[in-house]
């Protein structure tokens, strides 16, 4: 499963990153999630075309990932023991808005167990943690932007926000891309959780088309018989305006 | 009918939310065993060139609270102004880092060299600056800024010079507290709300 060494000297691509588009994102401020009112800018942010620092970007090798850093369900075992939970298969590709492949690229994911505990010090909610399950994993893409993890399909649970307010079951996703201004942190949904549509932090997109493609659906061609569960979650990131009279090959 | 675009539309953000540690800084969350050492723990080697600057901060609320919950990744160029991956880029300077506000006292301390100026497209100069991205429960996408340094010629920075409000300028400023030491305030929202930038 390994993909092919990633190039030893990452070129710098110079054609300039394209503005990011705000209304296709979350609002910023939304009084329905209260943690935002205090914590979203009240002025304007400052546009301008990007520079060098947002258009280079960390690189990470194929030395820094484990074999079994993208197994969830292995990854924080305690011996033979596996994680409890709905087996489940995550995959998906990573491209830019130019439909570009986005290659050897780092992606992360954390999330709850099974029963909707985080393993973290701040989770104090009462549902208990598995003890073979850390609920972190990382990958690289491979030459055509595909990336997989293995996991539990992560439980639903109550968070302080309005009197009674659940997340819907939600894996969280980290990306790179190769310049500093790519980066992006997300949350995949699931198909047919009926608490997507009731969620504060989900309904801060007010595209709801938008909203949609962060619903992955169940993909049963890739699941596999007597063992997991398939979800397909492609992700798109910035891309690279097409530049004239470049003569460097481009998507580098 | 106007000229269907072949365009996607970028994957929209969620928050990082509270346990964002988890993912990105795991021995900070107390998961310590699934990694052998969190990524981007340092942005540079022994051995880098350049001088040795340790930057502490804060990142306040509406309210000025020091969170004690945000997530933040530094991106930098090496003492010559050249980004990892470029030509004659110091291959002892990642240029990224990552860290987090302190559990107890909200503070975070950023330990790397100062970077050299960098240069644009057109002739342009960039003064040295870090740039910085922050994540936290509550905010619902990535926030951007930059560190510029108070001792530097600041004069001739291209993105300085587009603030109207020069007051506002300051945000951006490490003020120096001692040799190589800097103080470094993000403010989210409200008096003396920090310039972040859409680049």
């Amino acid at each position: 499963m390994p993909p092919p060494d990633a190039p030893a000297e990452p070129q710098y691509d110079a054609a300039a990153l394209m503005p990011r588009r705000h209304d296709m994102h979350p609002r910023p401020y939304d009084p329905d999630y209260k943690t935002s009112v205090t914590r979203a800018p009240r002025l304007p942010l400052l546009s301008m075309q990007a520079t060098p620092t947002e258009e280079t970007g960390p690189r990470f090798g194929h030395d820094r990932i484990g074999p079994l850093d993208n197994d969830l369900i292995r990854n924080h075992a305690q011996g033979d023991a596996l994680a409890i939970g709905e087996r489940i298969r995550v995959f998906g590709r990573v491209i830019d808005e130019t439909g570009r492949a986005v290659p050897h690229t780092l992606v992360e994911i954390w999330q709850a167990n099974a029963g909707g505990r985080y393993r973290h010090i701040k989770d104090t909610y009462f549902a208990p943690l598995d003890p073979n399950f850390g609920g972190c994993g990382r990958t690289l893409t491979d030459e055509t932007g595909h990336y997989e993890f293995m996991t539990i399909r992560p439980g639903a649970y109550p968070w302080p926000n309005r009197a009674n307010d659940w997340r819907p079951m939600h894996i969280h996703f980290s990306i790179f891309g190769h310049a500093f201004g790519q980066r992006l942190i997300s949350q995949m949904y699931f198909q047919g959780d009926p608490l997507i549509d009731l969620c504060p932090i989900a309904a801060t997109i007010k595209d709801r088309g938008q909203l949609d493609r962060l619903v992955a659906p169940l993909d049963m061609q890739n699941a596999r018989g007597m063992d997991y569960l398939a979800y397909r979650f492609d992700i798109v990131l910035r891309g690279r305006r097409q530049t004239m009279f470049e003569n460097r090959p481009e998507g580098l | 009918m106007l000229h269907q675009s072949d365009r996607l539309i970028e994957t929209p953000s969620q928050t990082a939310g509270p346990y964002v540690h988890i993912g990105c800084i795991p021995s900070f969350a107390g998961l310590k065993d699934v990694y052998p050492e969190d990524l981007g723990r340092s942005p540079i080697e022994p051995g880098a060139r350049g001088t040795r600057i340790t930057i502490t901060g804060s990142v306040y609320d509406g309210t000025g609270w020091a969170m004690r919950d945000a997530m933040i990744e530094s991106w930098q160029a090496d003492a010559e102004g050249r980004f990892a991956g470029q030509s004659g880029a110091d291959p002892l300077v990642s240029g990224f880092c990552r860290f987090a506000a302190d559990k107890d006292s909200g503070e975070f301390i950023l330990r790397t060299i100062k970077p050299g100026a960098v240069a644009g497209r057109d002739g342009m100069v960039f003064a040295p600056h870090i740039a910085l991205w922050i994540v936290a429960r509550g905010i619902n996408i990535g926030l951007s800024t930059r560190i510029y340094f108070e001792d530097e010629d600041n004069s001739a920075d291209p993105l300085l010079a587009r603030i109207e409000q020069r007051p506002r300028v300051q945000t951006l400023m490490a003020t120096a507290t001692g040799a190589g030491t800097y103080r470094f305030d993000i403010r989210l929202q409200g008096e003396g709300e920090t310039v972040f930038l859409d680049l």
